[in-house]
């Protein structure tokens, strides 16, 4: 698979680093398929005794299994895998309540999902300087519709049509790391008799 | 001074106008014949009675009317005003700063009455007599910041200052040029910034934020910004874009005066005292063509500056479509004489 293509953009898009070790009294992992062989990296270089601090979070593909069977393989404190982006937040939730001061979090995968676990770790009182991220995969978007607030999932079109409000939305680079979303603005406001072809974009 | 408050609407039949008394203290933007960014930050000191940088926050004709639009938009989507929960000090440190600022500056509008914690306000143009304990947000009708913020004209965001930066944790925002509140709460200097052109690479942000992390107690600072409105619409927001939007194509050469505002931002800047956040008001003006060529030293400056605007300026503030039936109009205006330096007219 390979590393993040993401281009130089505005200052509120977020940019992805490389995950590596911090010093941390308990490791917190967070993956979907894309990003999994990072968290089966950064184990494979762990000194001795790390894996006993670490607990993992992996959304598999739908009817995957290696790579479960792999990251199980890792002999991590703690392993749960849950079906859904959703499922994997509210049980971060559920572990970074209980966690001590001095927890790592790492996330690797799709934009979607590390954006949802960054405003958890954000809401549950981490620094974000305890927070590393590397993106994996697919560049679709999860994007708000400014104009009735929907969250849309997984864009991969520019522009998108807000399955609730009908408009056709550009998606911009503006990105709120509290929403972890990007911003859609309907593209043909001033004209909507404009036609706008519709691209795939965000592969 | 007696102000006569006009009754006046922002939307649907768009009757604002401003009385022929009123447009000469026009925040007019543009010191010089050209226009490009700059961090033109100048001391907020009581300047020319009658203008607009005489008192701390202006009151002006259309107060009244103003307050009416915010309460509409507020009705329709209470997402324009927010506060993160940590921003209740400084919602209050702004409530203290209007209403000691009003009443000393139009003690015949508004009166504070102090006894310790317990104050008594009354503002008589929108006829409001309260008397709350300072402090305790639950003896107000709503959160402090929404209490005051329908009580001044401008949109008022609250910026909290941590980790060497500024974060847009509160607002009050109704009056907005094309940014969401809603998206925007919670983000640093430069994230909420992030989709203006140019500036970043010159380094005006930079320079911003570093002044304003040193802005100290009692020394605000003000500057101004502009952008054109197509009718005299306060409410020009990302949320609502699909009713703005279409008025750009309404623009003719037989109604372009009427029809196009030079839409001017005095923005000021605030070190709040138990907080340490600062209060950064985005006070609107808006001005018909028809009106700001009346000053013709305006109407000559206009001309040039919006004739030589760069082209990605033209695109980012949202002119393209009329931009050049703009500077054809003001061309008439425009007989080439020299302009005197500064913004008030000759």
């Amino acid at each position: 698979m390979s590393e993040s293509l993401i281009e130089e953009s505005i200052l509120s898009r977020p940019k992805y680093g490389q995950l590596a070790i911090a010093p941390g009294l308990a490791h917190y992992f967070v993956a979907d398929a894309s990003g999994a062989e990072c968290v089966i990296r950064v184990a494979q270089t762990a000194p001795k005794g790390f894996m006993e601090k670490v607990h993992i979070l992996y959304v598999p593909t739908p009817g995957e299994n290696a790579l479960i069977t792999a990251l199980y393989a890792l002999g991590a404190k703690r392993f749960e895998h849950v079906p859904t982006i959703d499922a994997a937040i509210a049980k971060l939730g559920d572990w970074l309540s209980e966690s001590k001061m001095g927890s790592q979090l790492y996330l690797a995968g799709t934009e979607g999902l590390i954006g949802r676990a960054v405003a958890k770790g954000e809401e549950c009182g981490l620094d974000h300087t305890a927070v590393q991220c590397e993106h994996r995969g697919s560049l679709a978007r999860r994007v708000q519709c400014v104009h009735c607030k929907t969250m849309i999932e997984k864009v991969t079109t520019q522009p998108v049509k807000c399955p609730s409000c009908d408009l056709l939305l550009l998606v911009r680079d503006h990105y709120s790391r509290r929403l972890a979303a990007f911003q859609g603005v309907c593209i043909n406001a001033e004209d909507p008799t404009e036609e706008v072809e519709i691209r795939e974009v965000f592969k | 001074m007696t102000i006569h408050f006009r009754n006046e609407t922002f939307r649907n039949d768009f009757t604002y106008a401003n009385s022929p008394g009123n447009i000469p203290r026009f925040p007019f933007p543009f010191p010089e014949d050209v226009y490009m960014y700059s961090t033109n930050v100048e001391p907020h000191h009581a300047t020319r009675a009658g203008s607009p940088f005489e008192h701390a926050f202006d009151v002006d004709e259309h107060y009244v009317s103003e307050m009416k639009d915010r309460a509409l938009v507020l009705a329709d989507d209470p997402g324009r005003c927010q506060a993160l929960p940590h921003m209740e000090t400084a919602a209050w440190d702004f409530v203290e700063l209007v209403m000691v600022s009003k009443a000393r500056d139009y003690p015949d509008l508004f009166e504070l009455t102090i006894d310790g914690d317990r104050w008594h306000w009354i503002n008589k143009t929108l006829q409001i007599d309260d008397t709350f304990v300072f402090g305790d947000s639950s003896t107000l009708p709503c959160h402090p910041m929404e209490y005051i913020g329908r009580q001044v004209q401008g949109d008022h965001a609250i910026l909290d200052q941590r980790d060497g930066n500024l974060w847009m944790d509160a607002g009050i925002i109704t009056a907005q040029a094309d940014w969401s509140l809603d998206f925007d709460i919670g983000m640093n200097f430069f994230e909420w910034h992030a989709p203006v052109p140019l500036a970043h690479e010159l380094g005006v942000f930079q320079r911003a934020l570093k002044f304003l992390l040193s802005l100290p107690q009692g020394q605000p600072s003000r500057r101004l910004n502009w952008t054109l409105t197509v009718n005299p619409r306060l409410d020009t927001s990302p949320e609502n874009y699909p009713k703005w939007g279409p008025d750009k194509l309404t623009v003719n050469p037989g109604n372009i005066g009427e029809k196009v505002h030079l839409r001017v931002e005095l923005q000021t800047f605030w070190r709040l005292p138990r907080s340490n956040a600062i209060l950064f008001p985005i006070r609107t003006y808006l001005m018909a063509m028809n009106e700001v060529v009346t000053q013709p030293k305006w109407g000559r400056r206009l001309h040039r500056v919006m004739r030589d605007l760069r082209p990605e300026l033209v695109e980012y503030k949202g002119l393209s479509r009329y931009h050049p039936m703009l500077v054809d109009w003001l061309a008439q205006f425009d007989d080439g004489a020299p302009t005197s330096p500064g913004i008030f007219p000759d």
